[in-house]
């Protein structure tokens, strides 16, 4: 379609026109995304290899001095007499290579045997020469992996410096080659705080992320390519590395309570949990949003406050009321007999009746989020759009499904995409509500790893690591939601800039 | 003609009232039952009745008084000790408000006013992180506390708490962005350093934002309960009030401390809640920043 036609439809053509082209245009898109990490290694092999380049070039043309802080790190700047930076480098050199002979090289040595086992030493009681038993202190491939990935993380920083210790090298000798005085350490922290203040600002930060959430993510995902399961916990035992083992076993299905059934069930209750969870929000709330808003109601803000301080209760204290309510003789109960009928129990009958309570809750939770995000945007509608629809005869209904609808979708579908992400990863209201239960019921076995019919895939994999000891398991299904999550995340992230430079809707 | 419109008008907008009310009653029903049980005298954990028959203050006053912390005699009421959880978890929030703060606002300030080679990478790095689950690496970080012997301590709650904060930039980020460049400019041309700049011209134009930053670090320690289940397993002295809460409604302990749980749950989400209602502008924003196009 040539642009001259595009822009001569009308609102709802070119939303279907934009709708169907996301879906044909949705394996190229794919492609170029493929295309775009494709180049992103290139980009960064390329940078590498001139960071390499430099690196030689900086080594041929560099004086002794120079030449000798390949070596000796910071003799360039010493002998510039940039005294402070070239001893922080000196310093930081000695203490890494203190660091890899007292405790790195170990950590890594055991970390890949050959045998495959992380680290080599089981604990085990022996009886001595006395006819005593000793007790020999083992390995802890646990700790061993964590020390190992932490002298990994510390060589890539200590690789860093270096280079940026060659480079400093070198910028010292061409100053004083030109003929003018090397920067002093003082006039260095003063840049800090002006060229370089994002170094100043990003510092600490980086610091803290390396250590609390790289290292940790690292090491997790290292823990899925081991037999680190409930058979192999350290100290007592060791595990070893067993490549996609894990995978693999995730992906057969032998039997109603292996793994692999187990994960094929929660997988496909975490989609139609999410499907439900998302979709129902999102129109119930807009419609109730719709309400609020209506021209004619008043007290606008009550309402809205009503709904809104369900949002603002902490969701621990929501839920587990909540689950309180809903126990057999909660209160939820307690008005059900009041109007004469039977109790129902809702969280540990079966499944299929606590799946449906947890969506309903849901809604109660969720709803009040789509008022609050909804409600601005509803009353950017063009007005004069639901006017000439209802002189055209058309109701309420058909109004909501044939302009609003069409309307918020085409302008919240980014938000629509994020909050289904966080629907599969709704952690709480899984965990508070009914910690995933029941485990088993009418025509339901009971499923591998202490998995409930409830439970989400976030949810057996917090059970996996914490009473389970299933950790590889749960390492590995913590990667697939991943891919899952950051498939979509990118999808929104197109959306979104791609929503910047095409036409708007209305 | 007219009168039939009017009418019609009129009906429609009882019908919404009418639906209105009934949703607004199921909403905050289970809010209400919260606030009124919480006051309830007699009765245990299941009660015949949706309002109570007898109300008194005394589930409060036992939830602050009847504690080891105030009266080591009492170790009789097993270790449920709200006024010294309450105590814990004001001090972390305090102390992670505080770095947290620091951090996602130079965070913001960098990406979002600086221009630097590593920027791009840098945001894309961050918004991978962001993707992981978060249960993903909890136990990995109770190992690595562990090893360096900070687990179940006051001090390793503060460090998870704000170590991560960096990556939740996204919000001020887009605040920074809307203050014209044209500021930083002048000032630069008057011979400010980008420090001074941050200082003295950025942060002054951004009270709304630091404000709400502060606010949701503040309130963090107070909600989360996964976190600070995890690095403190089983040692009671150092709960926070959420895990406590969910302590008091265990097994072993909901017949004794129900009400004292009801009690404790209305004395954290109040203050909570009305905080919330104060920054639900900004909430909208910040969720809406990234998430919504046009």
């Amino acid at each position: 379609m040539k642009y001259i036609d595009y822009k001569q439809l009308n609102p709802f053509q070119k939303f279907g026109y934009n709708f169907k082209n996301f879906f044909i245009n949705l394996p190229k898109n794919l492609k170029k995304f493929f295309c775009m990490i494709g180049r992103f290694f290139k980009n960064l092999f390329i940078g590498i290899g001139k960071g390499f380049a430099g690196y030689g070039t900086r080594f041929v043309r560099g004086d002794w001095a120079t030449k000798l802080s390949y070596i000796v790190m910071g003799t360039g700047n010493i002998v510039r007499k940039q005294f402070v930076k070239g001893f922080m480098f000196l310093i930081i050199e000695i203490a890494y290579i203190a660091m890899m002979v007292f405790f790195g090289v170990e950590k890594l040595a055991k970390m890949f045997t050959p045998t495959g086992t992380i680290g080599t030493v089981v604990s085990e009681t022996v009886t001595g020469a006395n006819g005593r038993p000793v007790h020999i202190i083992g390995d802890n491939s646990m700790i061993i992996l964590l020390y190992g990935v932490l002298t990994i993380i510390l060589s890539v920083i200590f690789l860093v410096i270096y280079v940026t210790n060659t480079k400093s090298a070198y910028k010292a000798q061409c100053t004083v080659a030109a003929g003018e005085k090397p920067v002093t350490f003082m006039e260095e922290l003063k840049d800090l705080l002006d060229n370089r203040f994002h170094v100043t600002l990003l510092a600490f930060p980086t610091l803290t992320i390396s250590a609390f959430t790289i290292l940790p993510l690292i090491f997790m995902i290292l823990i899925a390519f081991t037999n680190f399961d409930h058979s192999h916990v350290p100290p007592g035992t060791l595990f070893s590395w067993v490549g996609f083992q894990t995978f693999a076993d995730i992906f057969s299905s032998s039997g109603v309570s292996s793994k692999g059934a187990t994960f094929l069930e929660l997988t496909k209750w975490t989609l139609v949990w999410a499907v439900f969870a998302t979709v129902l929000n999102y129109i119930l709330g807009m419609i109730v949003a719709l309400m609020i808003n209506k021209k004619g109601i008043r007290l606008k803000a009550l309402w809205r406050t009503l709904f809104v301080v369900t949002v603002a209760v902490p969701q621990f204290v929501s839920l587990l009321l909540m689950n309180q309510m809903l126990q057999d003789d909660g209160a939820i109960n307690v008005l059900i007999k009041m109007l004469g009928m039977q109790p129902i129990s809702f969280l540990n009958s079966t499944p299929l009746v606590a799946r449906i309570t947890v969506i309903v809750i849901n809604c109660w939770v969720g709803i009040p989020y789509t008022i609050l995000i909804t409600s601005g945007i509803l009353m950017n509608i063009p007005a004069d759009l639901y006017e000439s629809a209802t002189i055209d005869g058309a109701g309420p209904a058909r109004s909501f499904f044939s302009i609003t609808l069409p309307y918020m979708l085409f302008v919240t579908t980014p938000y629509l995409i994020t909050s289904f992400i966080g629907n599969i990863n709704n952690f709480n209201v899984i965990y508070l509500l009914t910690n995933g239960g029941p485990t088993s019921g009418p025509n339901s076995p009971q499923m591998a790893g202490g998995a409930g019919y409830t439970d989400l895939l976030v949810t057996w994999l917090f059970k996996l690591t914490m009473s389970e000891n299933d950790n590889n398991l749960a390492a590995a299904i913590g990667i697939l939601v991943f891919i899952v999550c950051a498939t979509l995340s990118l999808i929104t992230f197109n959306l979104t800039k791609s929503a910047k430079n095409e036409e708007e809707f209305s | 003609m007219i009168k039939s419109y009017k009418f019609r008008r009129h009906f429609t907008n009882a019908i919404t009232y009418i639906i209105l009310a009934v949703l607004g009653l199921i909403w905050i029903s289970p809010l209400v039952y919260l606030v009124l049980h919480s006051f309830r005298a007699d009765g245990g954990v299941s009660y015949p009745y949706l309002v109570p028959k007898q109300f008194t203050f005394q589930n409060y006053v036992e939830l602050f008084t009847q504690s080891k912390w105030l009266n080591p005699a009492a170790s009789g009421s097993s270790s449920v000790d709200f006024p010294k959880w309450f105590m814990n978890t004001f001090v972390v929030a305090i102390f992670s408000c505080i770095i947290s703060t620091l951090a996602v606002l130079m965070v913001s300030y960098a990406f979002s006013r600086l221009r630097f080679k590593a920027r791009k990478p840098l945001i894309n790095v961050g918004m991978i992180l962001g993707m992981f689950p978060g249960f993903m690496t909890m136990i990995a970080i109770y190992y690595l506390l562990k090893a360096i012997g900070l687990d179940k301590t006051l001090v390793a709650l503060v460090i998870c708490y704000s170590a991560g904060a960096g990556l939740g930039y996204q919000i001020s980020k887009g605040f920074f962005d809307t203050i014209p460049r044209a500021l930083d400019e002048a000032a630069t041309i008057d011979g400010a350093t980008k420090n001074q700049v941050f200082w003295k011209i950025i942060l002054p134009m951004s009270k709304p934002i630091v404000v709400y930053t502060v606010l949701t670090s503040f309130i963090g320690p107070w909600t989360d309960f996964i976190l600070a289940k995890i690095i403190m397993q089983d040692k009671l002295d150092n709960y926070t009030v959420a895990i406590g809460l969910q302590k008091m409604i265990a097994a072993d302990m909901i017949t004794q401390h129900f009400k004292h749980f009801l009690a404790g749950s209305v004395i954290v989400a109040v203050p909570i809640t009305i905080l919330f209602l104060f920054m639900q502008r900004y909430y909208v924003e910040g969720v809406t920043a990234g998430g919504v196009k046009g």
